[in-house]
């Protein structure tokens, strides 16, 4: 989440002194043959709002269930505050789940699904009521009380799942992919309110999603999966901007990206060589690299500006001919194909009229970025 | 599309009813004749109605069946959802395959041979035949039925329901007690009409383990029948057959209803 200057930056996975609200060490989960989860040590601080990314199969479900209560690891422990939780039961832990499908009780009404909870709590009974008309407020349903789960709207359905699991006040509210029913404009919508609830909740919130700009826009915190192991764990303007390798830099985003050997020139500065006949690219590299390692070059197409004059002032110019051009209102996006037969997408902010703009098909062009725009990933 | 109500739709459709209904209604007829001959009309009369309610042995039959069929429908309806329920929510353990094959075995089994092993059973164990074996006969030969059906049931809940329940606080007990059972109720309940039907009409089980003291309506029917056709039989079939088309009328509206309810119900949300 972006956060005004003047506040002070919520980052607690920075400060030594704090303590995690969930603690995994060297947790591995199997299924028989299958490792679901292999040897995943990571720390969730409280009111974060952390977000399992990943394609399907990754294991971030895996690892969300095992929180919950529903998976043991088959090694390692998971501390909730300090305390182990595997031989906790899911109906005595400090948790709380909304399931993808919901899972809204069909024989219950809106106020009876949220009230479930809180009768098996050790609430006293008389603040029941109030405690279900506070949630049905926060999620905006006070006039849907009475209705049945299949007589109210899917986005509806999304909320009572939310307040139902919101009503106990849990420590942990485990979201398992939420907004996957709901369509794209409801869905953004649904973003904004839901991280508008875990400000004034102050709810630590784990979420599962495999659509990356959910994860972008909703968390304090990405952790980007494959085959059971995360492979970076950030914030996501550095995921996006930092990609530790071509796998991450791959599935966040649009991205160029060039395999190349890269020699240093010191001053951090590399050279890529990466074709035949093309200059090479001088890039940016922190830490030393021996003379001739073999790198990938990623830059964004964003970060590639196109002309259709030869720029002068910067550092990596490319020349090439426009194959395709996609147009998706508010940008552009060029593929442009090189002599060699590569392909580099530029992409424009469309800030004039389609009318006034000069580049189309076929049209020679010149494509360049500066030696601080792309990112050199050695795996 | 032709839907023109043709002559061979016509024919077809008489023909198969009259297949399907012919000896029942004729049955129906008959017991509404005068004549103590079973086959000659000889004018309406309810005679035969009023001389079955004032048949004691007949009366005394009924009321066995209805025991047997309530006790043992009840029985089998708790263990055959029990059964279901392992067999569906367990997950994998040692031996499900060979445990859920050998519950739907009944279903196969010829009656004759269960009704021998029952009693054979019950010999060597020295259990006095009577109503009381009856009813675990039945026990063991419906109880399939009812766990097919609420197993089917149970395949295509979805078990999310149960994880969200215990995730909310409930015991495992609790969570089907307030979630599973609600949902699959339906299901339970036509695995106990079935189960009670089953029990109602069964004659073959019943023969080999009822003991002299206990007699069922359908083993009442087929002796009486040996002895001749009496009209009396016909006045009790056309009892049994109007109960049970008034109950099959009954719960296919009730659940129409239902559905058109939910429907209604349905399309007033999608408009707010």
């Amino acid at each position: 989440m972006a956060q005004p200057a003047n506040r002070p930056v919520f980052a607690p996975w920075t400060d030594p002194n704090e303590k995690p609200l969930i603690r995994f060490q060297n947790v591995t989960k199997r299924f028989g043959e299958f490792t679901a989860i292999d040897n995943i040590t990571i720390d969730i601080y409280r009111r974060e709002f952390f977000a399992l990314l990943g394609p399907s199969g990754c294991g971030k479900t895996t690892l969300m269930r095992m929180l919950a209560g529903f998976e043991t690891p088959t090694e390692g422990t998971i501390l909730l505050d300090g305390q182990d939780i595997a031989p906790i039961p899911p109906n005595k832990r400090a948790t709380n789940m909304m399931f993808q499908s919901y899972a809204l009780f069909p024989h219950l009404t809106v106020w009876d699904n949220i009230a479930f909870g809180l009768r098996r709590s050790d609430m006293p009974k008389d603040q029941i009521p109030a405690r279900v008309e506070e949630m049905l407020k926060l999620v905006r349903l006070e006039k849907f009380a009475r209705r049945k789960p299949h007589q109210i709207s899917g986005g509806q359905r999304q909320r009572v799942a939310l307040a139902r699991s919101l009503a106990k006040a849990p420590k942990l509210l485990l979201l398992d992919e939420p907004l996957g029913a709901l369509d794209k404009k409801l869905r953004q919508d649904t973003q904004f309110e839901l991280m508008d609830i875990q400000e004034k909740t102050g709810t630590t919130f784990v979420i599962v999603t495999h659509d990356q700009e959910e994860a972008m826009t909703v968390a304090s915190r990405v952790a980007v999966m494959d085959h059971g192991r995360m492979i970076q764990v950030d914030t996501p303007d550095r995921i996006y901007e930092t990609p530790n390798s071509v796998y991450v830099a791959d599935f966040i985003g649009d991205v160029n990206i060039i395999a190349g050997t890269a020699t240093p020139k010191g001053d951090d500065k590399v050279s890529i060589v990466w074709a035949e006949g093309q200059a090479p690219i001088a890039a940016t590299a922190p830490g030393a690299l021996t003379p001739g390692t073999p790198v990938h070059f990623a830059i964004r197409p964003e970060k590639v500006a196109i002309a259709t004059q030869k720029p002068e002032d910067r550092a990596n110019v490319i020349e090439g001919t426009v194959e395709d051009i996609a147009y998706l209102g508010n940008i552009s996006t060029y593929k442009v194909a090189l002599p060699g037969g590569q392909m580099i997408k530029a992409q424009v902010a469309n800030d004039r009229r389609i009318a006034r703009r000069n580049i189309t098909w076929e049209d020679k062009v010149w494509l360049s970025f500066t030696d601080t725009a792309g990112v050199v990933l050695l795996n | 599309m032709n839907r023109r109500f043709s002559w061979f739709n016509a024919t077809s459709l008489t023909l198969g009813f009259a297949f399907l209904y012919l000896p029942m209604i004729i049955l129906v007829i008959f017991s509404f004749n005068q004549s103590k001959l079973v086959t000659v009309w000889a004018g309406f009369s309810t005679k035969w109605y009023v001389e079955l309610f004032r048949d004691e042995a007949f009366l005394n039959a009924a009321w066995v069946t209805l025991k047997v069929a309530v006790v043992s429908s009840t029985v089998s309806t708790l263990l055959g959802t029990m059964a279901a329920y392992v067999l569906v929510r367990a997950g994998r353990f040692q031996g499900r395959t060979l445990f859920s094959g050998m519950i739907y075995a009944p279903l196969v089994m010829p009656e004759v041979i269960t009704g021998l092993a029952m009693l054979l059973l019950f010999i060597s164990i020295g259990l006095d035949r009577g109503v009381f074996t009856i009813i675990l006969a039945h026990v063991t030969f419906t109880m399939c039925f009812v766990s097919v059906v609420v197993s089917s049931r149970l395949a295509t809940f979805d078990k999310s329901l149960e994880e969200a329940a215990l995730d909310l606080g409930c015991t495992p007990f609790d969570a089907f007690k307030s979630v599973t059972l609600p949902i699959i109720a339906p299901a339970v309940i036509s695995g106990w009409l079935l189960a009670f039907t089953l029990s109602l009409d069964d004659l073959v089980i019943a023969q080999f383990v009822a003991g002299p003291s206990a007699t069922t309506l359908p083993m009442k029917i087929f002796s009486s029948v040996r002895l001749g056709v009496s009209p009396q039989i016909n006045a009790l079939s056309t009892i049994m057959i109007s109960i049970v088309t008034v109950g099959v009328i009954t719960a296919s509206l009730v659940s129409k209803r239902s559905i058109a309810r939910q429907r209604a119900e349905e399309q007033a949300a999608v408009r707010n």
